[in-house]
């Protein structure tokens, strides 16, 4: 009995889908502070406007409206950034290695996050921070791209070489930094750069959501010119497809993505990497499937590795870029040993 | 009687370093992020009611088993709150800041102290602490104490003194200006062989010869990181001062040394003492 390929992808998509609302249930009910699920039931009920029944305490109550859904919700958002953005730069490099970071997103936003920890005062606003850091990656992925462009053309060669060179660069700032930082800013840098969720918030849910929503929502409609891309750049020229725009298109998308999540996250790695090498081994390369699989994959895969970095040392917490590698290492190469794929 | 609960309950009234006025009465369970403040709410005698401190919090010995909230900088808001405190003392050191936001927005009174190295800042602590755990006499005696203390610093032949702080992995910075270890040298009456930067910077061997320090002052995990007095000696550029010609090395424990909790104006005295032998 042989499953239709079309029929195949459609089961993929709904399995992924019923994981989603199975990781956002459980990140919602499951946490340090205990909470039974006729607590979770009665808070979400009053979030519709019914009454919070006197039994439950406004305490409990605030931890799953002020912390956990804007926590769920951000790690719905940008588990799904991630990996798509990870999706639209292996087809745009068309190399399964290609991940955001390779546009300078992440070094250009660490380079200006280490300069607000270890330059600015203590008198910052909190969202100083975010800012600065999402700006330093749009900046250096403006000067990636900058580079290599050569009379109107976006060369990827160069775009690579420029990317890895800029990078080191941004490196090497970020290292200029450690050397002046004390041991308290050196810690907080650390802890930046090794990812968490707890900062969500529901202003800055708000203040996120559009910067990674458009970019996510707009995704499904380069799939047709990446699938062309597949095939080189001038044979999707052939096909119709206006390379440069694509390029410029990929490229912005993924920068502002990868931007607001750093942001308001610090470095979540692996995520953006690994996610859709597996869709692309459960479901084969098409960018259909590839980019909406990635999705909904990378927001369960997220919210569920920050179950675990919430509950695993609890009260303390395990910062997640540490669980999603954790998880994620082992896994994938469980895979690329039964499946011998490149 | 009610002039009694009256003055109960302007006792726990504070304006803490944010600015932000602060009231309980009688907590019961206490969080308390930041090594030095939780020595303060210990030795006021409230040291029953803490129910959660961050890993910093290392003395006195009783609070270990409360201190699992992880680094107070990077500390979880649903940690905290799981242990459902009724007050939370933090210091301007503690965060990250949505942390104490959340905590805040659930309704637990949030109490944040300058953290500044220096006895003034200290004695701030002690006696915001002292009012708003309803302990007077208690913080009366330890701000007493603190001043007998520090009246009893040696101040004669101050000699000058470098502290090294070690965090393994051949990492040596040393402390300028603006540091807890410059500040308490100065309390100890010495001079601070480096002054030419603030904050920490790696130990170079040229740095130590321009330095000339008589002492070489580390905390006691530093030296012990550094393979003991040896390794230290050994280290370029430190054999060839004044203080590593005569090994006058002196440790201290780190929270003791470095802490400003109600132990400085002591730590202040015997390092006064230690330097001079």
């Amino acid at each position: 009995m042989s499953i239709q390929p079309r029929e195949r992808r459609r089961i993929l998509l709904a399995v992924l889908a019923v994981a989603v609302v199975v990781c956002s249930i459980a990140g919602l009910a499951i946490g340090a502070v205990n909470t039974t699920p006729s607590v979770v039931l009665a808070v979400m009920a009053s979030w519709l406007g019914e009454p919070l029944p006197e039994e439950i305490s406004p305490q409990v109550a605030a931890v799953l409206t002020i912390i956990r859904a804007p926590r769920v919700l951000l790690g719905l958002l940008i588990g799904a950034g991630l990996s798509v953005s990870g999706a639209l730069m292996q087809g745009l490099f068309r190399n399964p290695l290609a991940d955001p970071g390779l546009i300078g997103v992440s070094s250009g936003a660490a380079l200006a996050a280490a300069c607000v920890i270890v330059l600015g005062g203590s008198g910052l606003s909190p969202l100083a921070l975010p800012l600065a850091a999402f700006c330093g990656g749009a900046l250096v992925t403006l000067l990636v791209m900058r580079l290599a462009r050569r009379g109107g053309r976006i060369s990827i060669e160069t775009m690579l070489l420029a990317g890895i060179a800029v990078n080191a660069i941004a490196g090497a700032g970020t290292g200029i930094l450690v050397t002046l930082s004390d041991d308290a800013q050196l810690r907080s840098l650390t802890f930046w750069t090794l990812g968490s969720l707890g900062g969500a918030t529901w202003p800055i849910l708000i203040g996120v959501a559009p910067l990674i929503l458009v970019p996510l929502l707009l995704s499904p409609w380069l799939a047709g010119s990446l699938n062309a891309l597949l095939l080189g750049e001038e044979e999707a020229h052939h096909l119709g497809v206006n390379v440069e725009r694509l390029k410029l298109g990929v490229v912005l998308m993924a920068a502002l993505i990868v931007g607001a999540s750093v942001a308001f996250s610090g470095v979540i790695g692996f995520v953006g990497l690994v996610v859709p090498h597996l869709i692309r081994l459960m479901a084969g390369p098409d960018h259909r499937i590839v980019l909406p699989g990635s999705a909904l994959l990378g927001a369960a895969l997220l919210v569920g590795a920050d179950l675990v970095s919430r509950t695993v040392i609890a009260p303390a917490e395990l910062p997640i870029g540490v669980v999603t590698t954790l998880l994620g290492g082992p896994f994938f190469l469980g895979l690329l040993a039964r499946k011998r794929w490149m | 009687m009610i002039a009694l609960l009256c003055g109960a309950a302007l006792a726990g009234t504070v304006t803490d370093a944010r600015g932000t006025s602060v009231t309980i009465t009688a907590p019961a369970r206490i969080v308390s992020l930041g090594g030095g403040v939780t020595e303060i709410v210990y030795a006021l005698g409230s040291g029953d009611a803490v129910v959660g401190a961050d890993t910093t919090s290392r003395y006195p010995a009783e609070v270990a088993p409360m201190a699992t909230l992880g680094y107070h900088r990077n500390i979880g808001a649903e940690g905290v709150l799981s242990l459902s405190p009724d007050l939370v003392i933090a210091t301007t050191d503690a965060g990250p800041p949505a942390t104490l936001s959340q905590i805040e927005a659930a309704g637990v009174p949030l109490v944040v102290l300058d953290t500044a190295p220096g006895v003034e800042a200290l004695t701030s602590r002690i006696s915001t602490l002292s009012t708003l755990l309803d302990a007077p006499e208690a913080g009366a005696e330890l701000l007493a104490g603190l001043t007998a203390s520090l009246s009893a610093v040696k101040t004669d032949a101050p000699p000058r003194v470098m502290f090294i702080y070690a965090r393994g992995g051949g990492t040596l910075n040393v402390s300028g200006t603006g540091t807890s270890a410059a500040e308490m040298i100065s309390l100890a009456g010495a001079i601070n062989a480096v002054d030419a930067y603030e904050g920490y910077k790696p130990l170079t061997a040229e740095g130590a010869l321009l330095a000339a320090p008589d002492v070489l002052l580390l905390t006691e995990g530093g030296l012990e990181a550094l393979g003991g007095r040896e390794g230290l000696l050994s280290q370029p550029g430190i054999s060839m001062t004044p203080a590593g010609q005569q090994e006058k090395i002196v440790t201290m424990e780190d929270l003791y040394l470095l802490g400003f909790g109600p132990r400085t104006g002591e730590a202040a005295r015997e390092l006064s003492e230690s330097i001079r032998q």
